[in-house]
């Protein structure tokens, strides 16, 4: 390929998928100038590796680049972030979902700073996969490809991470309903 | 299939990501358990919401504009050579211009198609190119002493060299490139992560004009004249920021 068809044939593949792109980088740098630098970081090096592309989904095949280029600079830039995750019993027992006042829950869950804020203490493997199923809507297998891991452990990361997002969240509008009352 | 396996599973059910043999088991298990289907609803909520309220980042349209020009190195052809005298006349006629208006003596102006406006562009690809091309140094140094002499062989007249790390605006070396058609020295700022490319020129072959402060392709520009020098910063760092470089280059 040459010089101008393969710059065209980049840009079709790639610069649809900027937001998503720097949407992941932000929520795994949680800073506006760490997720543009990761973000051009990773299409420079999605630039020098296009040959390697097959063509097939120019989306999934950005998004795990930007996604290694994060984790490569977290591991630089914060490696207290990227602590082993827990065991899987030892967060606060099933993963599986609450039967405790389901209504609550969705009506305070219109709080939104409350929300990102929770999203955003989530270790970086829980917020990535909350950030690719809820927002991106990608299915288990394009995040399982994206994040390089088997789809069980889409699965099971992403039940424990709403497992936390749930009990954090009740946990917090208990002690505000206590402050209030 | 018991209350712990459904719950367990209902996430990926919901999501649509169980098999369908533990599909048909969980639909049977929820027929019939009230208190499961209520879970499941506040779980369908709680993602609802999630998806509702969690913040999503668009990409900034500068980062995109930066980005879209770095992916086309090869394009376009360069237009026919420029002629310095031709525009020089105009620039001094502006400066005399602004001069005369800007009594304060806010010597910038942005130029929107202004005579400057191909070096603009020059000093905009140069600096894109060097980031590109990974080729952003040749000579890589933060000692002014040993930058300096490097290009005393390679050019007519060396550039001023001055290392910034105690201001925060360490320098990473330098390299020979072109303005205008050209060869000109490029040295090589950092602060916060971002690179800087410094062109600097003896007047008289590239680049004299107004004082000038410009935005072109995401990336900030400014110019000026110091001595017999011309000076071009390029960087995408704010512009405050970059106006800081130059008063730090500035300085006497």
């Amino acid at each position: 390929m040459t010089g101008p068809d393969r710059a065209v044939l980049f840009e079709q593949a790639v610069l649809p998928h900027l937001n998503a792109a720097y949407n992941l980088a932000r929520w795994l740098t949680r800073n506006p100038d760490d997720a543009a630098d990761v973000v051009q970081e990773a299409y420079l090096r999605a630039l020098r590796y296009f040959d390697g592309f097959a063509g097939e989904d120019g989306k999934a095949w950005l998004l795990s680049i930007v996604r290694h280029t994060c984790f490569t600079w977290l591991r630089r830039n914060r490696p207290a972030e990227l602590a082993p995750l827990p065991e899987e019993r030892e967060d606060g027992g099933g993963h599986g979902i609450d039967p405790d006042d389901p209504e609550t829950l969705t009506l305070a869950a219109r709080d939104r700073a409350l929300l990102n804020r929770l999203i955003a203490a989530l270790p970086p493997e829980f917020r990535e996969v909350v950030v690719l199923r809820e927002l991106e809507e990608l299915s288990y297998r394009e995040i399982a490809a994206i994040a390089a891991i088997p789809v069980g452990t889409v699965m099971s990361r992403l039940a424990r991470a709403r497992a936390r997002l749930r009990s954090d969240w009740r946990r917090l509008c208990q002690a505000e309903t206590k402050h209030g009352a | 299939m018991e209350h712990e396996e459904v719950r367990a599973l209902a996430g990926a059910w919901l999501d649509r990501e169980v098999d369908p043999l533990a599909q048909g088991e969980i639909e049977a298990h929820l027929a019939g358990c009230a208190a499961c289907r209520a879970a499941v609803d506040g779980a369908r909520g709680f993602s609802a919401a999630i998806r509702a309220e969690a913040e999503y980042f668009e990409a900034p349209p500068a980062l995109v504009a930066r980005l879209a020009a770095a992916s086309r190195p090869a394009l376009p052809a360069r237009p026919a050579p420029r002629r310095m005298a031709a525009w020089r006349p105009l620039a001094l006629a502006a400066s005399a211009l602004l001069a005369v208006v800007l009594a304060g003596g806010i010597g910038y102006f942005s130029s929107l198609g202004g005579p400057q406006d191909p070096l603009v562009q020059d000093v905009v690809d140069g600096h894109v190119r060097s980031l590109q091309a990974e080729h952003l140094i040749d000579i890589a140094s933060s000692d002014q002493h040993t930058v300096k002499p490097w290009f005393d062989g390679r050019l007519d007249a060396a550039p001023p060299v001055r290392d910034l790390t105690t201001e925060g605006f360490p320098l990473v070396g330098g390299r020979l490139d072109y303005l205008d058609g050209k060869s000109v020295a490029a040295l090589v700022y950092r602060h916060r992560q971002h690179p800087i490319n410094l062109f600097v020129a003896p007047l008289g072959t590239s680049g004299a004009g107004p004082a000038l402060a410009t935005t072109r392709q995401g990336y900030n520009v400014r110019h000026w004249v110091a001595g017999d020098m011309s000076f071009w910063l390029v960087s995408d760092l704010e512009m405050t920021e970059l106006a800081a470089l130059e008063a730090l280059l500035r300085r006497p």
